[in-house]
């Protein structure tokens, strides 16, 4: 009997290994191991046997069964792998057929430039003020040391709008009266710098705009020095430039300011690129915030947001920063 | 202020040096060099040539050949484009082999088939003139040793020199002088500076035995207008032509030679920065002047020949009738003009009060070389004297006479009383350590009186005398900034301040950057248009026309500020659409200027958030209002029926935020989109961003998870289209109570087996406890509460 059980399992091993789908699987699960088949059957007959041929057929007979359970186990984990890769081939995609259709949006130019810039100066220590657009000539002006009849204020080529007396309301010509606002609302020390819109009869062309981006900044602290501005000067045209750009002041004139500068940001070349003005605060200007100059002193600086995208891009019209061609604005 | 290094070395000889290193000092001392050119450095190979004959070319006519000869009384030909010359004319010729500055590089050829062996010079080839045209004919312009074939520059007597453009600051009235420029550079230098003798004498001219105080007397009725006026007389004067060497240095300074008189005038000014005014002698009877503002109504023909209405600020000069003669510092008078007749002039030298003139200035719109002085601050000292005498030496040169002495008088002068200078403020100011002694040679370069005083406890203080030329100057601050310029602002030490705040953002800076992220996630662009709008624009998207208006717009299309950010996107748009690019979804965060409130003087200015769909229907506006009620945590978002101005009168709501009118959201109005030219529907969400950022948020305090299973039930009701599919919502909220963790309108069907003007809201209710798995009992119970909550409140019922 258990001869006949060897050659049925070998049997049913060789059938095994050729099944090819669980349905044949299954079938053959039942012949060879079901409640019918000789391996089970041979089970039932153990009982009639002597007690010591029981023990060695039915360590043979449990031997063949698990031969048997095995090579179905194995044929069933060959079907699964072979069911699974057919899926897998079935389901096969190119992906460079596809292109997301969610698409990002972009941040404007002008708000990428004004960010690096605010994070570079947040970074240094200092906060970001903010006012409005529309000033009032105490505030473009006259705190600043810019009385009515200054020879400077020409040279802002203001803006006027129809409030108040002839040129007593403006478009804010520098982003400057921010600095008068704080220091009004605040005690010293102060550090800020304020980016914002600024304007100027400037005709729309491929260089100038009559609306641009400028920021500022503001130190008012005790024992500030202009060695303190060049410092902070040379600490932000590294960090935001690159660490081989260096900068230079040169003397300059600004009613607000005093000593006045302007300063320049070298180039690859050798040669310098004015960059923006900067000085110490004129104390008229500390005074008219209700701010006494011999206990503090402060330092501001001021230049264009709009081109340092213009330069950071190549731009070479800087009217498409105002133009809004979504051509333009999905390059950023 | 152009000058040339010539004459700057008139005054300093000891300047020299490498023209690129000059122009590092002098920006570094802030005259900016704006242009550096190399001037009558003529190249070598060009020499002096004469022409002997003219021929027409046989084969051009835009060429003719041309003989001349360079010394050696040979003929040679070349070809020349120019035809100005005639034969026996003296002209610059370029030899063979001769490299111009250009970098071109003359060689004898063939042109057209005759021999050129050489080339004739225009002044602008050479750098000698800025003519391009014709050949620089040099007849009366040799010196006496030319001869032939001599190099040019010898021939004509012209050394190299440099010429700077320079940018003079507003504070800097000295420096728009060559003498005053030559001053500093001196200074930064440290070689001497010296003004040369300008006395009559030194040249030999012939003075008058009658004395100035004969001839003229001049009255100053208001101190304050004027605070010196010199005069005198020049008899004899033939207006004619300036000498070349003066006209030369009036181009090279951006000036056109007119006539002597003028031309010396203008030389002075130029030279020692001193404006002065001519009057024709015959003109002014008596020889009397008066100094004294307008009188309201008065009038003026200015030289310009327009006849000026001044007003009681004005500066006047008036003749002994009192008729106005000339506006003070400005422009003279029409009237007293010199002329091609004129034999005595009235020469007058004084100084105006800065405000004055420039108010003046301002108001005719009559910006000049002189008021540019004036309104800066002239020198009221000894640089009149001096301008007078430089006046009078270069007119008698001329042939003029002048008579003895000057007329005098004075008015209100600046106080200059020393000023008390701080060593340790102006060190504290520049983080520097300078002595005192070193503060005070920097000082007393550039002409400022500087003595060290020893105070009782020894410490070294300055006292300091502001020089008549730097009106500007009155405080220790500005004493600071001339001792930071002659120490170089490059040799102050870079410190960084140790300030002690942490910098940072504002919570509104901080979540206005967080919105720009959520849009730009939901697929918009950031577009920044000018704030300007043309008049109309505000009607044309249905809004009310009250914009803040420009009174000096450049263009009227730029002449009202916008109070809503619609007009600008739909300009945006519609630039999109008819460049192919229909579907552009937008955004913008930017100020809007609304008209100011009761008492204010300012626009009431806030900043607005916009969100443009192009192509997009309401329901993609309230989708973007979603994100940011969620990224902002708004609280009581409530969308009110309403008709706001400019959108869709179906498809719109007005936002409430916490029970105020924060912004709206919806749709354009067709005809506001026709009247912008933009095709098909344009979502729309406008928001006072400003409003909300400052405003309240949620508080988002946590809630536990539960750990029970939830239980999804779904409700179909019919709606009357007039009950908004948030009060049903509402209503569901509060019946399902803390239980409803969850409520999602997943279906809006309308159509086919529901009544007209009704539509089917299919809401998802997730029923969930804290404490404990729902009975069947307890969902059927609350979904009972539920129904009826909407059926007791809106009238409706379960779609069957």
């Amino acid at each position: 009997m258990i001869e006949t059980l060897h050659s049925t399992a070998a049997e049913a091993q060789a059938r095994l290994a050729e099944v090819a789908d669980l349905d044949a699987l299954a079938q053959l699960d039942v012949e060879f191991l079901g409640k019918k088949s000789a391996l089970t059957l041979a089970k039932r007959q153990l009982g009639s046997l002597a007690p010591e041929q029981r023990r060695t057929a039915g360590q043979a007979l449990n031997q063949i069964r698990a031969e048997v359970e095995g090579a179905v186990g194995a044929a069933r984990e060959r079907l699964a792998r072979a069911a699974l890769s057919e899926r897998l081939e079935a389901e096969r995609l190119d992906l460079t057929e596809f292109r997301g259709t969610a698409r990002r949006g972009s941040l404007h130019l002008v708000t990428q430039a004004r960010d690096r810039l605010e994070d570079v100066f947040v970074g240094m220590g200092f906060s970001v003020a903010e006012g409005p657009e529309v000033e009032s000539a105490w505030y473009n002006f006259e705190a600043l040391n810019i009385p009515e009849w200054h020879p400077a204020r020409g040279s802002f080529d203001t803006i006027f709008v129809n409030l108040g007396a002839p040129e007593e309301v403006m478009l804010r010509s520098h982003t400057s009266p921010v600095q008068i606002r704080t220091m009004e609302k605040q005690q010293p020390p102060i550090y800020i710098v304020a980016p914002g819109r600024t304007f100027r009869t400037d005709t729309a062309d491929a260089t100038h705009l009559p609306a641009f981006n400028q920021i500022e900044g503001l130190v008012v602290d005790r024992g500030i020095t202009m060695g303190d501005l060049a410092g902070t000067i040379d600490e932000f045209v590294r960090t935001f430039f690159g660490g081989d750009v260096k900068s230079r002041l040169r003397p300059s004139y600004f009613p607000f300011t005093e000593p006045s500068a302007e300063f320049d940001i070298s180039r690859a070349d050798g040669t310098w690129l004015e960059l923006g003005g900067c000085g110490m605060v004129h104390p008229n200007v500390l005074r008219n915030c209700g701010i006494d100059p011999d206990e503090w002193q402060g330092f501001a600086f001021g230049f264009g947001i709009d081109r340092l995208a213009v330069m950071r891009h190549e731009l070479d019209d800087i009217r498409e920063l105002v133009n809004n061609d979504v051509r333009f604005l999905r390059q950023f | 202020m152009k000058v040339t290094l010539s004459w700057l070395r008139e005054f300093a000889p000891g300047i020299d040096g490498d023209p690129n290193e000059l122009s590092e000092t002098l920006s570094a001392l802030g005259l900016t060099v704006e242009e550096m050119t190399p001037i009558g450095d003529v190249v070598d190979g060009v020499v002096l040539a004469k022409v002997l004959d003219l021929r027409a070319h046989p084969r051009a006519d835009k060429i003719q050949l041309v003989d001349v000869d360079t010394g050696d009384g040979e003929a040679r030909q070349v070809c020349c484009g120019a035809f100005n010359m005639a034969v026996g004319d003296l002209i610059p010729f370029a030899t063979p082999g001769t490299v111009m500055a250009n970098g071109l590089e003359i060689r004898q050829r063939k042109m057209r088939g005759e021999v050129s062996a050489g080339m004739c010079c225009s002044g602008a080839e050479l750098g000698l003139s800025d003519d391009h045209e014709g050949i620089l004919v040099l007849n009366d312009r040799l010196v006496a040793e030319a001869e032939l074939g001599k190099d040019l520059g010898a021939a004509i007597g012209v050394e190299p020199d440099v010429l700077w453009d320079l940018e003079v600051n507003a504070n800097r009235p000295d420096a728009m002088s060559v003498a005053g420029v030559a001053r500093d550079l001196a200074a930064a230098l440290g070689v001497d500076f010296s003004y040369p003798d300008f006395s009559v004498g030194t040249t030999g001219g012939c003075t008058e035995a009658e004395a100035a105080e004969e001839l003229l007397t001049v009255e100053i009725l208001d101190p304050t207008l004027c605070g010196r006026f010199v005069a005198t007389v020049l008899r004899g004067v033939t207006v004619g032509t300036s000498p070349q060497w003066l006209a030369d240095r009036l181009r090279l300074a951006g000036m056109r030679p007119l006539n002597s008189i003028v031309d010396i005038s203008n030389y002075v000014m130029l030279e020692l920065g001193q404006p002065n005014h001519t009057f024709d002698l015959a003109t002014i009877p008596d020889g009397h002047l008066r100094v004294r503002r307008a009188v309201p109504g008065e009038t003026l023909t200015t030289l310009d020949g327009l006849k000026r209405e001044l007003i009681a600020n004005d500066g006047v000069i008036t003749d002994n009738s009192d008729e106005v003669i000339s506006l003070a510092g400005v422009m003279g008078g029409a009237a007293s003009e010199i002329s091609a007749q004129t034999t005595d002039v009235l020469l007058e030298m004084a100084w105006w009060d800065p405000p004055t003139i420039s108010r003046t200035v301002k108001r005719l719109n009559l910006v000049s070389e002189a008021s540019n002085r004036f309104r800066r601050g002239a020198d009221w000292g000894e640089n009149i004297d001096r301008s007078m005498q430089r006046f009078i030496q270069l007119a008698t040169q001329l042939g003029a006479t002048a008579v003895q002495g000057f007329v005098d008088v004075a008015g209100d002068t600046p106080e200059r009383a020393p000023l008390a200078v701080r060593s340790a403020k102006i060190n504290g100011l520049l983080g520097t350590d300078l002595s005192a002694a070193c503060m005070a040679r920097h000082l007393a370069s550039i002409g400022f009186g500087a003595d060290v005083v020893v105070s009782d406890s020894g410490v070294e203080d300055l006292a300091v005398t502001v020089p008549t030329w730097r009106w500007d100057t009155e405080t220790e601050t500005d004493v600071a900034e001339e001792v930071a310029r002659l120490h170089g602002y490059d040799n102050i030490a870079r410190t960084v301040p140790r300030g002690e705040l942490a910098g940072g953002l504002s919570d509104y800076q901080v979540r206005r950057r967080l919105v720009r992220q959520v849009l730009v996630g939901f697929g918009c662009d950031e577009t920044l248009p000018m704030p300007f709008l043309a008049p109309g624009d505000l009607l044309k998207a249905g809004l009310a026309d009250n914009g803040v208006t420009l009174t000096n717009p450049l263009v009227s299309e730029q002449s009202v500020l916008r109070t809503a950010l619609l007009p600008g996107q739909l300009k945006a748009i519609a630039y999109n659409q008819s460049h192919r690019c229909a579907q552009v979804r937008f955004f913008e965060i930017d100020h809007v200027y609304l008209p100011p409130l009761a008492d204010q003087l300012l626009p009431d200015e806030r900043e607005h958030l916009a969100v443009a769909l192009a192509g997009f229907e309401a329901p993609e506006a309230v989708a973007a209002l979603d994100l940011i009620e969620r990224e902002l945590g708004l609280p009581n978002v409530v969308l009110r029926a309403a008709s706001p101005p400019g959108l869709h009168a179906t498809r719109s709501a007005e936002v409430m935020v916490a029970g105020r009118a924060r912004g709206v959201v919806g749709e354009v109005d067709p005809v506001v989109l026709d009247n912008y030219g933009v095709a098909g529907r344009v979502a729309w969400l406008e928001l006072d961003l400003g409003a909300l950022l400052d405003g309240p948020r949620r508080h988002r305090k946590y809630a536990p998870v539960s750990k029970y299973p939830s239980s999804d039930v779904d409700l179909a009701f019919e709606v009357p289209d007039e009950v908004t599919a948030s009060a049903v919502e509402s209503s569901l909220r509060r019946a399902g109570r803390a239980l409803l963790t969850g409520i999602e309108l997943f279906d809006v069907y309308r159509g086919e087996g529901l009544p007209t003007g009704t539509r089917s809201l299919a809401y998802r209710l997730r029923f969930q406890a804290q404490d404990r798995t729902l009975t069947d009992a307890e969902v059927a119970d609350v979904r009972q509460a539920c129904i009826e909550a909407v059926a007791a409140r809106h009238g409706v019922s379960l779609r069957s």
